[in-house]
């Protein structure tokens, strides 16, 4: 199933730095999908669009759809905040909010009007245990979430947006901070995580997108030159500047 | 070792070098004592000033009785001195002022760095850092010759000098310091958060209230600490639209009639009395209670902010 269908995206930023160029994509359901390529290649602003956090950046120009669920999320008529609860995002650098690590997972819904302490308690811990965070700080849920190691604020930021039950999990380099254990456990629980929601993963690495990914997207300059089934994709690449990318020629 | 090693071969080949050093070394020893000379004379200035304060201001509490001193009739030429009039007007439009200058400047201080386009926030930040350098005496000109008249029309008082008028105009004058220091505070909060709190699905509002607000808590009271402390400290507008009557404020109703502040008191009577007398002594021990008034308000105001800083030194180490 296919569960975002991005048709003919172009993006223009004002001062002209990175775009986007006539992406077509379809992004399928309960899998990974890796968006990646080297810097300045349009991923995070792909990623951004998808639940629309580019509204607030200078963009110049953005044309095409992009369909979730059918429903075109470019449209200015779509409730951002409703798509921003079924679109959960994770940060490069983890977010945690100045507050509890209990209040960083209740905040969304919350915001979203939600006030029975059993509902919300459960959501924090179901949560936790999805992100693999739980055996780690079920004792001290009122410490304040500053105090938690950068790989576990990073699952808590995972936590976080899953406490929202969202459909979509969209990933912008999440483990770009994080040791070779953290990036593991991330990893691992993202493996688990696609059973019930679609992931889309910008990897800092391309062994990282290797590793994880079960459908890639490899993005150079704004243009999307190569997409497909990820263990073919980098084992067996049809473009040539995939596959120069791939093996380290350039980059 | 290897280090020793490698200094000694470079005294060897370049024979400035020992010359060069101590060249530094003697500019360096200036710089810093001249540093630290003038980070010591602050502190002296202070302690000298505070020395001063308690000579001239001491000698009232041997010179008039203490049950005179805390009367509450302030009328030195027959020999009243009680100051809990001064204190209480003072206090009044103080808190008057806050009341005004806390809700419209950190209002004031979300708009210009969270909710206004650039081109707003380019016009508004230099316009209110204009509005923070205007001397008081020409918003206390404008406060006499428009505001009082207008404010005893419009609320039909007897008198448009009220303690009322003193602290919508201190409100007025303390609000650019607020603005300015809150303002910069919010600005500092980065980005990622507001980001964080959006991909959460929280409104503008929502995170404005509950994130950056929250982030930039310490930056923000020591703005409303600094717009207070101005408030609290002024003179001259006070003086020119309270209409300086040394009468017990302690209902709200004595918003509405005229005060006289602390400050204003020295301000007009310094002048005119002899030195060393006992007037004298005790304008200086006004003095006195005021600065022991704003110390506090400081020490406060730092312990609350120096106390969330230890907390998140302690949990970033």
């Amino acid at each position: 199933m296919n569960k975002i269908v991005i048709e003919n995206l172009s993006l223009q930023y004002t001062d002209g730095t990175e775009s986007l160029r006539g992406i077509n994509m379809d992004i399928r359901e309960h899998a990974i999908t890796a968006l990646f390529g080297p810097a300045g290649g349009g991923k995070s602003t792909l990623l951004r669009c998808l639940n629309r956090l580019n509204d607030l950046t200078d963009v110049e120009e953005i044309s095409g759809r992009i369909l979730l669920d059918g429903e075109n999320v470019l449209d200015p008529q779509t409730d951002i905040i409703a798509l921003r609860r079924k679109v959960g995002m994770v940060f490069a650098r983890p977010v945690v909010l100045p507050m509890s690590i209990y209040q960083n997972l209740t905040y969304g819904l919350e915001l979203a009007g939600e006030k029975r302490r059993s509902v919300l308690y459960e959501a924090a811990e179901r949560s936790l245990k999805l992100a693999a965070l739980w055996d780690e700080v079920k004792d001290r849920l009122d410490d304040p979430a500053i105090a938690l190691s950068g790989g576990q604020q990073q699952r808590l930021c995972l936590a976080r947006s899953l406490a929202l039950q969202p459909e979509i999990i969209l990933l912008d380099e999440p483990t770009s901070g994080l040791d070779p254990i953290s990036t593991g456990k991330v990893e691992a629980a993202l493996q688990e995580l696609k059973k019930d929601y679609t992931i889309i993963l910008v990897p800092h690495s391309v062994q990282q997108a290797a590793r994880t990914a079960d459908y890639a997207a490899f993005f150079l300059q704004g243009e999307l030159v190569e997409y497909g089934d990820g263990a073919e994709l980098f084992t067996n690449p049809k473009e040539k500047r995939t596959e120069d990318y791939v093996t380290g020629r350039f980059g | 070792m290897s280090l020793n090693w490698a200094l000694s071969l470079s005294y060897s080949i370049n024979p400035d070098y020992t010359y060069m050093k101590s060249e530094l070394t003697w500019q360096e020893f200036i710089i810093t004592r001249a540093i630290k000379a003038s980070g010591y004379s602050a502190i002296v200035f202070v302690a000298l000033i505070f020395f001063f304060l308690l000579r001239e201001g001491l000698p009232t509490l041997g010179e008039v009785s203490f049950s005179n001193l805390v009367s509450t009739r302030w009328y030195p030429i027959e020999d009243y001195f009680g100051i809990v009039p001064l204190i209480t007007g003072s206090l009044i439009v103080t808190i008057g002022a806050a009341l005004v200058a806390i809700p419209f400047g950190i209002g004031t201080a979300i708009y210009i760095a969270e909710i206004a386009p650039r081109w707003m926030r380019e016009i508004l930040k230099p316009l209110v850092e204009l509005l923070g350098g205007l001397p008081s005496v020409v918003l206390g000109f404008l406060g006499i010759l428009v505001f009082s008249p207008w404010l005893r029309v419009f609320l039909d008082l007897p008198t448009g000098l009220t303690a009322l008028t003193g602290s919508l105009l201190l409100g007025g004058i303390a609000v650019p310091t607020v603005v300015s220091v809150a303002e910069d505070a919010l600005d500092t909060v980065p980005r990622s958060y507001r980001e964080g709190a959006w991909a959460l699905g929280a409104t503008k509002w929502q995170t404005i209230w509950r994130v950056t607000l929250p982030a930039a808590r310490s930056g923000v009271l020591t703005g409303v600490m600094l717009g207070v402390g101005r408030a609290i400290g002024e003179t001259m507008a006070v003086m020119m639209v309270t209409g300086n009557a040394p009468v017990l404020a302690l209902s709200l109703g004595s918003l509405f009639s005229p005060v006289r502040t602390m400050t204003a008191t020295i301000a007009a009577e310094m002048g005119e009395v002899a030195s060393g007398s006992v007037h004298y002594h005790t304008l200086f021990f006004i003095g006195l209670v005021l600065f022991l008034i704003s110390l506090a308000v400081n020490v406060a105001a730092s312990a609350v902010v120096f106390r969330s800083k230890k907390r998140a030194e302690r949990i970033l180490s």
